[in-house]
């Protein structure tokens, strides 16, 4: 399973994710947390600090919800990784990265259908002008 | 099963133009109805379609659609949606296939259905 | 108007760049079509039932001639010589290729237009008043904040793929002529106690399977709150609305199956949590984008010209247009002018490139270059002097654009229906032609005076027949097509949804069921001030329904 970085593709690390319901008892620091698309992040606010990485899924491309979780996560404060997980497609790399993503995980097929220059090619693209104006 | 099948065609529309065709014998595709593959049973509209899906790189959404047969068993649409792709927009009978194709324009009332 | 900075242009051409690679990645195999999909819809390209579509956006319906003349050149160069304007200030070619797309976006391009987010599940091209910047009623301008609207939603990175599709209206006039009441967000511009300026934010209005009339969520958002307010709004609806089924994913039945009171809670509490700063626009950049609406020069003129009473006083047919087409102007001795795109017999809303290019010289000449297309599917010259109105009239009779029947019965609107659209259930073309043919005569039209026919070939509602006075909805039943008629509906603030009459109409008996319901009008309104829904109000479905369903007594 590939993931895409800023750096391009990385083999993705082998990481056991705890469910949101079992952050609570879950002592060890630097937790990777697995979120489904349904998930009030309002839930994850408490547990923030204990937390390296969340993996928000994404069950279709076009099931924008993740995008809207990551933005709440990051604005309750949240500095470690954001990961898209599922399904997203590279037109959508420069959206998940302006929700506050960091990384995609993808499948096989899917990176050899878009390969890295597809997704490094949708970060390129121009800004809408209120996000530049936003931006600057 | 023979008893209630309907005889079907695949349609759908082509990748780089978007007009309606129609999938031959040879599955290819054609935009001629008259020419279009023919399933009498089940297992061969299962099998044409079959041929259809994954030939995403020359056309979009196939589909098994109903026809009924003439006397010569040609194939005509049975449901007045088919038979609208067949000609064009009834509103202007100088677009589309029955612009190119005059025996498309027979009054839609001829064929039944409306 | 408003006018692309060195930020839009290098936006939108480099868009057209992104989708002629989306087109030749989909080719290549790069993208599956699922894939692509929401990519060219998102670019306003459809595949229907026998070409692919391109829905150009015209922006809260606003545009110059130089834009006009390029969308009749599209249409000869790419397409089949003419365009249909929509119900939400489209503009529709029904014919081109694949592999010409990019070329005409790169057209489009050149005269600041582009056809971005008028398809898929994102936030649609922003509506206006199609009086915007001219209406004798208007408190301000609604263009600005469309803009301003239009910017924040384009290729919002968090709002893209909503469980369904997110339209927004917004109205500067108490009378609504932007259905603001049937968008998933209307804006009624207003001022509040103090005088300061603000909005009604109204949500979960729309049409389609369920329709409902939207819910005032704000009686008064200043106006520096408007974009984070939308924001935390399109939050809650990309988290909250329902994925599970198409037919219920609109955030009407969201507002619906949550209750107007707990959902505005929940806005509210994302809004409050909203850094405003950092989503609203500086003031300079509003001030910027208020600045290109700013009136033209407008001439000091008397308000009543006497050149205008002379040519009506000498061509009664003249005297007829000028009463039923046009409306009255905030500036003493101009009016605007609907432009009929509904001669009878003629598909609702076509525009042939010959009249695009007609109208477009007229903006130039004698409307401060300028130019509206309206909901209702027609064009408006909206700054034309009153002394021009003879010449502008004759122009547009040459052109067979001078039909007077602003608001009369043959100016229906209809979507494009199974002669074109791939979703469409039945025709609604060649039934809005029958009509029109029936009440061909302009002396009989406007004796009949305000009367709304709207029709739709789906429950998708393009055609707006739930807020039509009479509305009229092509399903199928039992393999024929079947038309639903829905009387009462109202599209104005006064928004209501049209009542079912009964069991529908073949194809063929429409026409005659909407003569028989007219002559019932005539005959039982008040006086002839009394408008058909009007009338109704007062009576009821009641003596409608006979009439509609009175073929016997026809045929005796
Ligand atoms: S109402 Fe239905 S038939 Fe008409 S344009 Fe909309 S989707 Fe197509």
């Amino acid at each position: 399973m590939p993931l895409v970085t800023k750096q391009g593709f990385q083999p993705t690390p082998e990481i056991t994710y705890v469910l949101v319901e079992e952050i609570g008892a879950a002592n060890q620091a630097s937790l990777a947390v697995s979120v489904p698309s349904d998930t009030d992040a309002a839930v994850l606010a408490p547990h923030l600090e204990k937390i390296a990485l969340i993996g928000i899924d994404f069950p279709s491309f076009a099931d924008g919800r993740g995008f809207s979780i990551a933005l709440r996560l990051r604005r309750l404060g949240f500095e470690g990784e954001l990961r898209a997980r599922g399904y997203l497609i590279s037109d959508q790399y420069p959206h998940a990265m302006a929700c506050g993503f960091d990384t995609v995980e993808i499948d096989d097929e899917m990176a050899e259908r878009q390969p890295y220059e597809q997704w490094k090619a949708a970060t390129e693209k121009v800004l809408p002008p209120y996000r530049v104006k936003r931006a600057g | 099963m023979a008893k209630l099948f309907k005889p079907k065609i695949i349609s759908a529309n082509d990748l780089l133009a978007g007009d309606v065709v129609y999938m031959n014998s040879g599955y290819g595709w054609t935009r001629k109805l008259a020419e279009a593959a023919i399933a009498h049973d089940e297992n061969a509209a299962d099998a044409l379609l079959e041929k259809a899906e994954p030939q995403q790189d020359k056309v979009v959404g196939p589909y098994l659609a109903d026809v009924a047969l003439d006397d010569d068993g040609r194939p005509f649409p049975t449901h007045f949606r088919e038979k609208f792709r067949t000609r064009g927009p009834s509103n202007r009978v100088d677009l589309g296939k029955q612009a190119t194709n005059p025996e498309r324009r027979e009054p839609l009332a001829a064929s039944g259905g409306i | 108007m408003y006018r692309y900075d060195e930020f839009d242009a290098a936006y939108v051409k480099n868009r057209v760049k992104n989708f002629r690679e989306q087109v030749n990645r989909r080719i290549d195999g790069s993208l599956t079509e699922d894939e692509f999909k929401p990519l060219r819809l998102m670019n306003g390209l459809y595949l229907q039932l026998h070409a692919y579509m391109l829905r150009v956006a015209i922006p809260y319906g606003t545009l110059n001639s130089r834009q006009m003349r390029t969308l009749a050149m599209i249409a000869t160069k790419y397409d089949k010589g003419y365009g249909h304007l929509t119900t939400r200030q489209n503009i529709q070619y029904n014919w081109p290729a694949l592999k010409d797309v990019p070329d005409i976006l790169d057209d489009l391009a050149d005269v600041e237009m582009h056809a971005i987010q008028t398809s898929g599940n994102c936030i649609r091209n922003v509506t206006a008043d199609h009086f915007a910047g001219a209406a004798a009623d208007e408190i301000e301008d609604p263009r600005p904040t469309a803009e301003i609207v239009r910017q924040w939603s384009t290729e919002h990175p968090e709002f893209l793929y909503l469980p369904r599709k997110f339209k927004v209206a917004v109205t500067g006039s108490p009378n609504d002529r932007a259905v603001t009441k049937a968008h998933d967000i209307g804006l009624r511009m207003l001022r509040n106690n103090a005088g300061e300026p603000g909005y009604e934010v109204i949500v979960g209005g729309g049409l389609g399977r369920s329709p409902f009339v939207g819910k005032v969520v704000r009686d008064f958002l200043p106006k520096a709150d408007l974009l984070p307010y939308l924001e935390a709004i399109l939050r809650v609806y990309n988290l909250q609305g329902r994925r599970d089924n198409k037919y219920k994913a609109r955030i009407k039945i969201l507002v619906h199956e949550t209750g107007t009171d707990e959902l505005r809670a929940m806005i509210e509490e994302e809004f409050a949590k909203m850094d405003g700063p950092s989503i609203a626009l500086d003031p300079s950049e509003i001030e910027r984008i208020e600045n290109y609406f700013a009136p033209p020069q407008f001439s000091d003129l008397p308000a009543e010209s006497v050149a205008l009473s002379a040519a009506k006083a000498a061509d009664a047919e003249f005297a007829t247009w000028v009463d039923v087409n046009t409306d009255a102007h905030k500036q003493s001795g101009y009016t605007i002018v609907t432009v009929s795109a509904k001669a009878i017999g003629e598909a609702p809303g076509d525009l042939t490139t010959a009249q695009m290019n007609v109208i477009a010289d007229l903006a130039e000449q004698y409307s401060h270059d300028e130019l509206r297309i309206s909901h209702e599917q027609n064009a408006i010259l909206p700054h034309v002097k009153l002394d021009d109105l003879p010449a502008v009239h004759a122009a547009l009779v040459e052109a067979g654009l001078a039909t007077a029947n602003a608001n009369l019965i043959s100016d229906i609107i209809a979507c494009p229906g199974l002669d074109y659209c791939a979703l469409a259930t039945a025709r609604s073309i060649p039934v809005a032609q029958d009509i029109q043919r029936r009440f061909s005569d302009p002396v009989r039209a406007k004796a009949i005076g305000e009367f709304k026919i709207k029709i739709s070939g789906c429950i998708n509602a393009c055609g707006h027949h739930h807020v039509g006075h009479v509305g009229i909805l092509g399903l199928e039943k039992a393999g024929i097509e079947n038309y639903q008629i829905t009387l009462g509906g109202d599209h104005t603030e006064t928004t209501a949804i049209g009542d079912r009459a009964g069991p529908g109409f073949s194809f063929e008996q429409v026409g005659p069921a909407i003569e028989r319901l007219v002559d019932a009008y005539i005959s039982l309104r008040a006086d002839e001030s009394e408008r058909f829904i009007d009338t109704y109000r007062r009576l009821g479905l009641e003596p409608f329904k006979a009439a509609l369903y009175n073929e016997e007594k026809e045929a005796a």
